[in-house]
């Protein structure tokens, strides 16, 4: 084994709006049937990473049940595993994770104790497929320190990403973190390679100058000493951390060849198996263009949408460009359009949802009756 | 010592062989079922949601689909320290080496496997029947009479229940009689094949009738047991219970799951049946496509049009295709402008275009007028149907056919085709 896995899965992002109040943006149900850290997961096990650490922090609930078991990953083994990793008060530290790196020191034991003699860092944030062994053989290749890997923003705004710009060596030249004005397009995916002892040094030497964050006190201030390089893929890479990219990222999913490069083709996305049901169409439904999840049963309109799983939508319903999270119960002659409906959400009958201008979050606390 | 109060012995060993070319290949318990199920997943489901966590799967016929879906148990909870699911194959003994006879037989071969856990009872179930049953309240009710066998029984039209054993009892629900496919039925206690043994009384039986041949236990060790004056006892269900035994009865249960409230619900949060799914994305319905009244299983992509039908998971309808009536399983695909009306068609079938399953007036099957009625077009599994063809009714394909198989293009009504792929074992 050549490398173990570290995916960084404990931030929040007010970008998110209400949909982070209740769980980790890793957690964000992606595509129908994913969890957005089964992307990132599942390109471990396809690359052969057996040992897997998910540091997590915040609202990590709904993450960890995601978790519980490894077994859908193929984790589950004697040699390697899934470890999760949440922060705890020990006799030498009484602080939560204050920045990714600071998140890695805290578990720093995992990786001394570890022989794997490189590390892959990953975020959970991240909708993509990627074999980190062809990162790993580059930046072998490279001879460099840390490989950053790299793409060309699909948003015309790159002020919420790592903007950098490489030499013809593909060597990092210059690197901002989340600058005002940006001066490239192309952006980090928030995914490294770097020598697993090699990262032991450099974070250490960080937690000893009371720095935390791995893009900035070390990647950045350290790009001119080290031999930092990209590695630019131009295959789909999203990263869901706003409302509305994280809507753009399920929409993506009703184009035929994103799905057919996710659901089809080998490797594929492993998740969380729940037992449903297949999902059922009644008389009267009217499906077009639209994913509906297993669990869901339909009697209304569903026009443009992404259903997630366990959905139930009423008689004469209209939902249009929405996306509903999992286990949503939809009474009849409701109209929603534009929204994104938060999970376990009931919408009582007749009521009318529609994001005027924009992706408009919808949570309502109402109760549910189940006989 | 181990110690299980009870332990399920589930036969899965049977042919079934009025499922046509459905189960040239397969065992019939492990024949898909309801978009995303293999009909042993109810009687698992049943087990595990019992509390019953010991189970010998008994197999013989085409073992190898039901291998492949139990593996270690894992989707039924059943991989397990102690107990769990084993798989229990005939095997080759120092002497008096045979297959697997009869159901009684059967279990008696694996006498050992069942004195391993020191079980107080024993539940005999058959992996081939539709329906969720707490098999713990059998138990109490078993106790509760201080009984030696239980069995299961439901009440049928008595029209009906000529074909299956019936129970005549006594008002406290003890046996007094039985009759195995009666002409004339004094009772509509129909057995739906579902025993609870005291451990004693069933090792009892198999020891004394070991060398009755083909030991079964409606022919064989309830007489034997009613004769030696032990406690029978029927347990009236009346729940939903399907025996999916013909083309006829499988294709009826399938179409009840889709109604709007079925009788058989798959949607209740309780009692939930598990099955190994490695299949998760959504399904994509397209622009044009209609889905009306059907259920449809994971990743699958429909184009077309698709009415009162039951699709497995991961399954293709390309455009203008119409789909009727029809029960088709995973991985199958359907190219644009057919019509499908009322056909069984079963995994990883591939359809060309335009073709026209189940048209023209019906006519007996000429091969097996009794598996392939009801009207229905049945295609084995792996078959390959070309484009341009028609298809009449009461038909059955199995094989990688090509447009020469279809004499004008056509296969008539009751006709069949079987072609065997070259070094393929049949």
């Amino acid at each position: 084994m050549r490398a173990l896995g570290i995916i960084l899965a404990g931030g929040n992002n007010y970008k998110m709006r209400e949909l982070s109040n209740k769980r980790a943006i890793a957690a964000m149900p992606i595509a129908g049937s994913y969890r957005s850290i089964d992307f990132s997961l599942s390109n471990m096990t396809n690359s052969h990473i057996q040992k897997v650490a998910v540091l997590t922090q915040f609202n990590a609930r709904s993450l960890n049940e995601h978790l519980s078991s490894s077994k859908w990953w193929d984790f589950g083994r004697k040699q390697g595993g899934l470890f999760v990793f949440t922060p705890t008060i020990t006799s030498d530290n009484g602080y939560w994770y204050r920045g990714t790196a600071d998140a890695i020191y805290q578990n720093l034991a995992f990786l001394k104790n570890s022989h794997e003699p490189y590390v892959v860092i990953a975020s959970g944030d991240g909708v993509y497929k990627l074999d980190y062994n062809k990162v790993l053989e580059y930046h072998i290749a490279k001879r460099a320190d840390v490989t950053v890997v790299c793409t060309e923003s699909r948003e015309a705004d790159t002020s919420r990403f790592g903007v950098l710009k490489m030499n013809e060596d593909s060597r990092i030249v210059e690197f901002d973190e989340k600058p005002m004005i940006s001066s490239s397009n192309t952006i980090s995916a928030g995914i490294y390679v770097i020598r697993r002892r090699q990262l032991i040094e450099l974070i250490e030497k960080s937690a000893q100058e009371d720095r935390h964050d791995f893009v900035k006190d070390i990647l950045i201030r350290y790009k001119n000493l080290k031999r930092i390089y990209g590695y630019k893929i131009d295959t789909y890479w999203s990263n869901i951390a706003t409302v509305e990219s994280y809507y753009q990222t399920n929409m993506d999913f009703l184009k035929p060849e994103v799905r057919d490069y996710f659901y089809r083709q080998s490797p594929g996305i492993y998740s969380k198996v729940d037992d449903l049901p297949p999902a059922k169409y009644n008389s009267g439904s009217v499906i077009r263009n639209s994913l509906i999840a297993s669990g869901c049963i339909i009697n209304g309109e569903v026009d443009n949408s992404v259903l997630f799983k366990n959905i139930f939508v009423g008689n004469n319903c209209v939902i249009k460009n929405s996306i509903i999270l999992n286990d949503v119960y939809i009474g009849d002659n409701t109209h929603i359009e534009n929204c994104i409906v938060e999970s376990r959400d009931t919408i009582r009958a007749n009521s009318y949802h529609c994001g005027e201008d924009g992706i408009k979050v919808v949570i309502e606390k109402n109760e549910r009756y189940v006989i | 010592m181990i110690k299980k109060e009870m332990i399920a012995m589930l036969l899965a060993g049977g042919q079934g062989s009025r499922l046509g070319v459905l189960t040239e290949k397969v065992a019939k318990p492990a024949v898909a079922f309801g978009g995303k199920y293999r009909i042993i997943d109810f009687p698992l489901s049943n087990c595990i949601n019992s509390g019953i966590d010991t189970v010998g799967v008994l197999t013989q016929y085409q073992p190898l689909r039901l291998n492949t879906h139990i593996g270690i148990g894992i989707p039924w909870d059943l991989d397990r320290n102690v107990g769990g699911v084993s798989v229990l194959p005939p095997y080759e003994k120092s002497q008096n080496t045979d297959w697997y006879t009869g159901t009684a037989n059967a279990i008696y071969q694996n006498m050992n496997y069942m004195e391993q856990y020191n079980p107080d009872y024993v539940l005999i179930l058959s992996g081939d029947h539709i329906y969720k049953m707490d098999y713990e309240v059998m138990l109490d009710y078993h106790k509760a009479n201080k009984a030696d066998v239980t069995i299961a029984v439901m009440p049928v039209p008595i029209e009906e229940a000529s074909r299956f054993g019936v129970m005549i009892t006594d008002d406290a629900g003890r046996i007094t009689e039985f009759e195995e496919k009666p002409e004339h039925p004094r009772s509509n206690l129909a057995s739906m094949g579902i025993y609870i043994f005291s451990w004693p009384a069933l090792k009892e039986a198999l020891t004394a009738l070991k060398d009755q041949s083909n030991c079964d236990f409606g022919m064989h060790v309830l007489p034997y047991c009613r004769e030696q004056g032990k406690r029978l006892f029927a347990y009236e269900f009346n729940g939903y219970w399907k025996d999916v035994g013909t083309l006829g009865s499988y294709w009826e249960a399938n179409m009840e799951l889709i109604d709007v409230i079925p009788e058989f619900n798959l949607y209740e949060e309780f009692w939930k049946i598990y099955t190994r799914g490695d299949i998760v994305p959504p399904d994509y319905i397209a622009e044009d496509a209609v889905v009306d009244k059907c259920i449809i299983g994971e990743g699958s992509e429909i184009y077309g049009e698709v009415y009162n039908s039951v699709i497995g998971a991961n399954v293709r309808i390309d455009k203008g295709t119409v789909v009727r009536d029809s029960i088709i399983m995973q991985n199958v695909y359907i190219g644009s402008d057919s019509t499908i009306d009322k056909a069984i068609i079963a995994e990883s079938v591939s359809v060309g275009d335009h073709v026209c399953m189940g048209c023209g007036e019906e006519a007996p099957n000429v091969l097996k007028p009794k598996v392939y009625g009801f009207g229905i077009v049945t295609i084995g599994e792996n078959s390959v149907i070309p484009s341009n063809v028609k298809i009449g009714k009461n038909t059955a394909i199995k094989g990688e056919t090509v447009l020469e198989d279809y004499p004008d293009g056509e296969l008539a009504s009751g006709g069949v085709i079987v072609k065997e792929k070259e070094g393929e074992r049949s």
